[in-house]
């Protein structure tokens, strides 16, 4: 059974392949069958695998498919490696991936090109699961540019509108500037270790690297240039709030089961590497603070409902990569887990809510919506509990243990754990924000529309509400995976004041977004009134204007030396020869003029000329 | 003996063609695809061949003009092979393009086609240094009635440009043809144009740096590479589909295999002190044109552009010299071989349809010709280097093995995957993304890929991810034989090194 784990990514691959041959040809019924069927296959075998690995008590297991290329001593196989932390992502990729196709057959049904959508969103769960599944850094970057071309695919899906394409290339360049730094990696980690297979690989970096060599720094430094690019961390965020611009399912895939986690994976993956090298580890924790904070302090600044989300991913991831730095591995990859399912949830019911009020975004048109979308605001409500860690749903659990890992950590834990409730007390703001403003007060617009949710669209949606409350209580088997070197949570002496503090602050952010959204208490428009605040907003509200800072430094001068050079100054060099050969053949025609006198003086000018070279020489 | 049949089926093909054009215009093309498949036919026979040893195949060695001591020696290894195949491929397909888009002169369109056809295949199998000139010409004249007869607004003026280039920097490698000759005449008191006679010369190094220049240049001219690659995109904007196919696929091949074969092996100690330059030169066409791709409108110009830019990885694995950056360099020269040529048949398919090259006037065509949408979907997709095609095998080996050879060129060059994808993507949103635009150009004829373009572009696509998936049955044909190089130039290189 185990050794039929190439079966995961191949049922997905056999639903794209499907799909695309066929061109559109098969009728809807048939392709929401196969395209969720697909997944739901894989989650199955997933599943199954998952039971009889996990039974049998091994560490990890080797699935060889074939020798992928093999010159001199460079031989990467497709090769598909299980452990402890396989399994949960693929767990993970197969079970939300495919309650969100099943949300999809329902939400696109309307629309024309259903099949292309379909085929794309099984590539991208293909791809995501050969990324987790592979023994090799090369199989895993096949897996991880194929996520990234995926994502282009499904952001620009609405082709027609200009705008949804710039989102889709902006998201897939600058993570492929991530991926380069990756790719030069891979070549540091082969020509210093000869092997790309990642367990071989992590074992000569022990025994070859001392702890803060340069190597190990570097390579480190370069896997991590590729996991900010796919996890959308500073310094490379600014793709993932553009890149709602496809349908809302696509946002759900993107932000819970695939893409934007493939970072923190193999930050986790490699964590030998980055505790070989304790400053970029350290680099990690505080990337994941400045992140959480940025992305939240824009979270409540932003109108468009699908915006909001997208910085609450960037924050959360964050959390993950705050979790990385300190050490907190399983930690990291719970979080990565829970805030798949409340993620998930928050994305889908986003979309049930733009899909009956017409493709409305804005929350402030909204209002009072919760008797008219009752679905939609019990998969918020529970949502936005488990994103703004309400004690005992699921967030709660994974964000305490991050935030206990930081502070135990020596020196900058105290900082990086109150930047870390900091950003805790920022999700309560923005994730109730959104709760009360949508789903509370008075309805402003859109009174008539009823909420559309069918069997396939509700399902999934009441799946993930139990997901997200009681997820926490899963307890994921990455301890064999992390069991060295990592923070043992149990044994720690920290404070009961310190756990009532993190219990109490996201409760505080509750609270004030109430007094602010729920009774005015406070007014918005009175804070709006002061310019400082004002300047403020409007900076947080551009993302700290990095996208700015960006067009400025690499978009512009790019197109303007281009432009420059559109008919390539080279070619000029060689026209120009053209051109002194054409005078000079002018000038020398001038001289043929056929005149006997003219012949006659050159012929005895040059004789003059050659006679006094010669007595002068 | 089968590769005297190879070449003289193309031959004698091409003046069957043209003969038969007298009959019925449409027989040239039955005439020329029919020759081009028995040739690769005939060279099934090659694959899969013993190579162990030495690595030749197959050789023949005749006495052609004694005196000066010029042979015909033809002779293929596995990487002549490897060329072959991809050349008579090409040809298949250069045919198919050519079938319904050529409908003047047929007869002496398709002689050209062939003998073009036939040169490479010379080139890629003489062994004998006054034979492979003799070939190198041979594959440019034919190119060059191509484009100035059958091509665009602009053909003279590229055909002459083509012309130029190409025989200019042929002289440079006549020149030092002979004076590798008369170099071994000194050593050994008697002329030999052979190339394993020529192999042992040993030459002084100050005039060596001189000699291996001249070839140098002619072959990165063919490549192109930066700086002499201005021909080029006014070859291909110009050319019909059918030259452009070949320019792209086979032609700009067989600078690249020069360079494996004659340029490096010759002068080993002149190379390695010339790497850094040559490495550098491939590092800033890839860069270098890239951008000026991007700032490309018309189409054909465009992808011509990078097409210098992923010849560059060829020349900077070739010149990185190792097991991995030589593999590397095979590898991209066979998938860019595809890829660039889908994308000129793309291009041209769409000049032929809607009788422009620029994309200001394109847009949305996704809506209206899905089907061909999709195939230049795939093929940007390939020239950017996704993982699984075979584009990326290439790139991905040729940086790797670059790493060990210059860190920071391979870095820079690395930059080259990122420049990829931004005008890669950027062709793709401006013909066939955004709103369906018809304003500009009468679009009655804008029809999607018919059957038998599909079946080429197909069986393309199929290579690809063949190359990309099990990309072994393509190394280990040339494994041998650059294995060999490498062992070869080693021990040249120790050899003199000692005598220092």
């Amino acid at each position: 059974m185990q050794d039929l784990i190439w079966l995961l990514p191949t049922f997905p691959l056999l639903g794209f392949l499907s799909l695309v041959l066929t061109s559109g040809n098969l009728p809807k019924k048939v392709v929401g069958a196969i395209g969720a069927g697909s997944i739901g296959l894989s989650f199955l075998t997933a599943a199954m695998i998952a039971f009889q690995f996990l039974g049998s008590g091994e560490a990890h297991l080797v699935v060889e498919m074939w020798t992928w290329m093999a010159v001199g001593n460079f031989t990467p196989g497709f090769s598909f490696y299980l452990d402890g932390l396989a399994v949960v992502m693929m767990l993970i990729i197969t079970g939300v991936g495919f309650l969100i196709h099943l949300y999809s057959a329902g939400f696109m049904l309307e629309d024309p090109s259903y099949s292309r959508f379909f085929s794309y969103m099984n590539l991208f769960v293909a791809s995501m699961l050969v990324l987790v599944l592979a023994d090799n850094l090369l199989l895993l970057y096949l897996g991880w540019e194929g996520v990234g071309l995926c994502s282009y695919l499904l952001i620009g899906f609405w082709y027609e509108k200009p705008e949804n394409g710039y989102a889709a290339r902006k998201a897939f360049i600058t993570t492929r500037v991530g991926d380069t730094s990756m790719a030069i990696g891979l070549f540091l980690l082969f020509a210093e270790l000869g092997t790309l297979n990642i367990q071989e690989m992590l074992h000569a970096a022990e025994t070859q690297w001392a702890v803060g060599s340069g190597l190990a720094v570097a390579a480190s430094l370069l896997l991590l240039g590729g996991a900010v690019g796919k996890s959308a961390q500073l310094p490379l965020q600014t793709w993932l709030p553009d890149a709602m611009a496809g349908p809302t399912p696509i946002s759900a895939l993107i932000h819970a089961a695939t893409m934007v986690t493939a970072g923190v994976y193999l930050i986790a993956r490699t964590h030998v590497l980055f505790e070989l090298a304790p400053n970029v580890q350290l680099l990690v924790a505080w990337i994941g603070l400045i992140t959480l904070l940025m992305a939240g302090f824009t979270a409540m600044t932003q109108h468009d409902i699908k915006r909001i989300l997208a910085y609450s991913t960037i924050s959360q991831i964050g959390y993950m990569f705050l979790g990385l730095g300190v050490g907190a591995w399983s930690a990291s990859v719970f979080h990565l887990m829970t805030h798949a399912f409340f993620k998930a949830l928050l994305f889908l019911a986003a979309g049930t809510v733009i899909h009956s009020l017409h493709h409305e975004h804005n929350i402030f048109k909204m209002g009072g919506k919760r008797k008219q979308l009752p679905i939609a605001f019990a998969s918020f409500m529970i949502g936005s509990l488990a994103l703004a860690a309400f004690p005992f749903t699921s967030g709660y659990f994974s964000k305490d243990e991050i935030l206990i890992a930081a502070l135990e950590i020596q020196g900058p834990g105290m900082i990086l754990w109150l930047g870390g409730v900091l950003g805790a007390f920022l999700t309560g703001i923005y994730s109730f924000r959104l709760v009360f403003v949508v789903f509370f007060g008075e309805s402003k617009g859109h009174h008539e529309e009823k909420e559309v949710a069918g069997f396939s669209m509700s399902t999934p949606l009441i799946i993930l509400m139990v997901l997200a409350l009681f997820g926490g209580w899963i307890q994921i088997p990455v301890d064999a995976v992390f069991s060295h070197g990592e923070v043992h949570t149990e044994e720690h002496h920290i404070s009961g004041l310190m756990h009532a503090i993190m219990i109490i602050v996201p409760l505080l952010g509750i609270g004030v977004s109430y007094l602010f959204f729920m009774s005015k208490t406070f007014s918005v428009e009175k804070l709006m009134a002061n310019p400082l605040a004002k300047r403020l907003h409007g900076f947080w509200f551009s993302g700290w204007g990095m996208d700015a800072l960006y067009n400025f430094l690499f978009v512009r001068p790019f197109v303007f030396l281009a432009r420059v050079n559109k008919h390539d100054l080279i070619d000029s060099v060689y026209a120009l020869l053209v051109e002194i050969s054409r005078v000079v053949h002018v000038m020398m025609a001038r001289t043929q003029t056929g005149q006997l006198r003219w012949y006659a003086l050159s012929i005895g000018g040059g004789v003059v000329i050659l006679i006094t070279l010669g007595v002068v020489l | 003996m089968i590769l005297v049949v190879l070449i003289s089926i193309l031959f004698l093909g091409g003046v069957l063609a043209w003969l038969s054009e007298g009959l019925d215009s449409r027989f040239p093309r039955v005439v020329a695809l029919t020759a081009v498949v028995i040739d690769l036919l005939v060279m099934m026979a090659l694959v899969g061949a013993d190579t162990e040893g030495a690595g030749w195949i197959v050789q023949l060695n005749a006495q052609w003009i004694p005196r000066f001591g010029i042979s015909f020696h033809l002779a293929a290894d596995g990487l002549s092979v490897l060329m072959m195949l991809l050349t008579a491929f090409l040809g298949i397909i250069a045919v198919g393009s050519a079938w319904d888009e050529i409908t003047e002169r047929t007869g002496f369109f398709y002689f050209n086609l062939l003998w073009t056809l036939a040169g490479v295949i010379g080139v890629f199998t003489a062994l004998d240094l006054f034979l492979f000139f003799f070939f190198w010409e041979v594959m440019l004249i034919p190119m060059y009635f191509i484009i100035a007869i059958w091509g665009h607004e602009n053909k003279n003026y590229a055909a002459m440009k083509f012309f130029i280039f190409t025989q200019v920097t042929g002289m440079l490698m006549l020149i030092s043809i002979l004076v590798l000759a008369y170099f071994h005449y000194i050593q050994f008191g008697w002329f030999s144009f052979d190339y394993f006679d020529l192999l042992k010369v040993n030459t002084s190094s100050a005039i060596e740096m001189w000699v291996m220049l001249g070839f140098f240049v002619a072959f990165s001219t063919k490549l192109p590479s930066f700086p002499f690659h201005s021909w080029l995109p006014d070859a291909h904007s110009q050319a019909p589909t059918a030259g452009s196919v070949l320019l792209a696929g086979v032609l700009l091949k067989t600078g690249a295999y020069g360079l494996i074969r004659f340029a490096v092996p010759l002068f080993p100690e002149a190379s390695m002190q010339f790497a850094p330059v040559a490495m550098t030169l491939a590092v800033i066409s890839i860069l270098y044109c890239a951008k000026v791709a991007f700032a490309q409108t018309d189409i054909k110009r465009l992808i011509a552009y990078t097409s210098v830019s992923h010849m560059g990885f060829v020349m900077l694995g070739i010149y990185a010299w190792n097991e991995q950056a030589l593999q590397g360099a095979v590898m991209t020269m066979l998938a860019h071989g595809l890829s660039a040529a889908a994308l000129f048949m793309l291009a041209g398919g769409l000049q032929h349809r809607i009788h422009t090259r620029d994309m200001d006037h394109m847009g949305g065509f996704w809506a209206k010709v899905p089907r061909l949408s999709f195939v230049a979907l795939f093929f940007s997709i390939a020239a950017l280097g996704m993982p699984g095609l075979g584009n990326f095998v290439g790139e991905f080996l040729v940086l790797l093995g670059a790493f060990q050879a210059s860190i920071g060129l391979t870095v820079a060059a690395a930059f080259g995957l990122i420049f990829a994808s931004v005008y890669s993507l950027w062709v793709i949103q401006k013909v066939f993304h955004g709103a369906y635009r018809n304003l500009d150009f009468d679009d009655t004829h804008l029809y999607d890929l018919s059957r038998r373009e599909m079946l080429y572009f197909g069986a393309m696509m199929i290579g690809l991810i063949w190359m990309g998936m099990y990309p072994q049955n393509f190394l280990d044909m040339s494994a041998a034989t650059l294995t060999n190089l490498l062992n070869e130039t080693e021990q040249l290189l120790f050899a003199q090194g000692s005598e220092l």
